[in-house]
């Protein structure tokens, strides 16, 4: 088992979720000074003066044979062989990364031994980069600012107030955000669940809110989920920033679907995502131009759903809400 | 059927169980996200080759208590992750989705 010097069982899921997200290739530096194995350990000692580095790989046509480290230049100093070919004197002996690890394996790594510095190595095992604990805190720093602004944004939107009625709650979703998506609906689908809707309209509430969310992140350049919770029913608007739906009659088709290869491996692109808003929509509609879609999907309350929401405490719901199903 | 029992029943390896007693009542078998949100009944077990998060929030969303990921899918650790959050059992078999499906049918009584 890997260790990472964070308690990974109670820490924010945010960071852990960015550690294993985050692979290697994110965070690596890919211009690489390298040398090749005729080079001697004066030439060595020149380039990391002039780039400011303490490591340098040797390389035969992407291959990684060695590492030159400062180390190694310091004793190449004291014992008189600094102009000796680096092939006597690097370090053979390596521990590399792959570019697709999660960086929790860098930082592991660092963690482990001793070294400031790790090769990476693509699945050719060709060398691609390297990576310093400088380069992964520097994008930690960067990404973890990115999710901050997120969850900013985001409590912005869902401060809550008492009961459900006249409640706006509004969601940014960005492109190709696989990893926060579904966060919209499962927020959506807490807020019918508190208000004490019906088991079914939190259902229909959540299929509307999940498909529209998912719609903007595979589809689109980006865009929000409004939730408005009024007495007498939920709407959920999802508006984004384009490209629009060529043929917005085609895309009501079951089946019919635009998404791609890689979309599709991750279980989206069935085509099914708009007939399913509207068949657990009261009421449904759609436009859509080159400059954004915008969906609206109304969910009505039951009778007995609205005075079970104002009063939770009346008898007999679970009838109620069965025969409702 | 809890899924404890269930997991048990089928051997099948378990990743994730943060509620062992959660009841499955029934099961669905798909690999497509939106064909799982738009027809899964609640209470099912989903059984799919689909080994990442996302199905873990379409099971949450529609109260599905258990996946069982088919022909040796593994399960990411962030997948894992989300299920220990939101409650949510993960089994792993090599199992084809239909033979799981006959299965799990077989033992929830539905053949």
């Amino acid at each position: 088992m890997q260790t990472i010097p964070i308690n990974t069982y109670n820490s924010p899921t945010v960071i852990l979720e960015l550690i294993y997200r985050l692979k290697v290739k994110d965070v690596m530096t890919r211009s690489l000074i390298s040398v090749n194995l005729g080079a001697t350990m004066r030439q060595v000692q020149h380039l990391m003066r002039s780039n400011s580095i303490t490591g340098v790989p040797v390389v035969m046509q992407k291959r990684l044979l060695g590492i030159v480290s400062m180390d190694d230049i310091i004793q190449a100093l004291d014992n008189g062989y600094i102009e000796d070919d680096v092939e006597k004197h690097m370090t053979r002996n390596l521990i590399v990364l792959e570019d697709d690890m999660p960086v929790s394996f860098a930082i592991s790594y660092f963690d482990r031994y001793r070294y400031h510095r790790f090769p990476v190595l693509n699945k050719e095992k060709e060398l691609v980069g390297m990576v310093t604990t400088r380069d992964i805190s520097t994008r930690l720093l960067w990404e973890i600012n990115h999710e901050i602004e997120n969850i900013e944004r985001m409590n912005q939107s869902t401060r809550t107030k008492n009961g459900l009625s006249n409640e706006v709650q509004t969601f940014s979703i960005l492109k190709h955000d696989f990893e926060n998506a579904g966060f919209a609906s499962t927020e959506i689908k807490k807020k019918l669940k508190q208000g004490n809707a019906f088991p079914r309209t939190i259902r229909r509430a959540a299929i509307a809110s999940y498909e529209l969310e998912m719609n903007i992140v595979v589809h689109s350049n980006g865009g929000e989920i409004i939730a408005e919770f009024g007495p007498e029913s939920i709407t959920i608007t999802s508006q984004d920033s384009g490209p629009g739906i060529p043929d917005v009659e085609k895309a009501m088709e079951q089946g019919y679907s635009t998404a791609n290869e890689w979309i599709r491996s991750l279980g989206f692109g069935a085509g099914m995502g708009l007939p399913n808003v509207k068949s657990v929509s009261d009421e449904f509609s759609i436009t859509s131009s080159p400059a954004g879609t915008i969906v609206v999907s109304t969910i009505y309350f039951a009778d007995q759903e609205k005075s079970h929401m104002t009063n939770p405490h009346l008898p007999d719901v679970q009838n109620v809400a069965k025969e409702l199903a | 059927m809890t899924v404890q029992n269930l997991g048990k029943a089928l051997e099948y390896k378990t990743l994730v169980m943060p509620n062992p007693d959660a009841d499955i009542i029934n099961g669905y078998t798909s690999d497509l996200l939106s064909d799982v949100m738009g027809n899964a009944p609640e209470g099912s077990v989903l059984i799919t080759i689909q080994g990442h998060k996302n199905s873990i929030a379409v099971a949450s969303l529609l109260g599905m208590p258990a996946i069982i990921l088919c022909n040796n899918r593994s399960a990411p650790d962030d997948m894992q992750l989300a299920a220990q959050k939101e409650g949510i059992a993960i089994l792993s078999t090599g199992d084809t989705q239909f033979t799981a499906s006959y299965r799990v049918a077989h033992l929830l009584g539905r053949v």
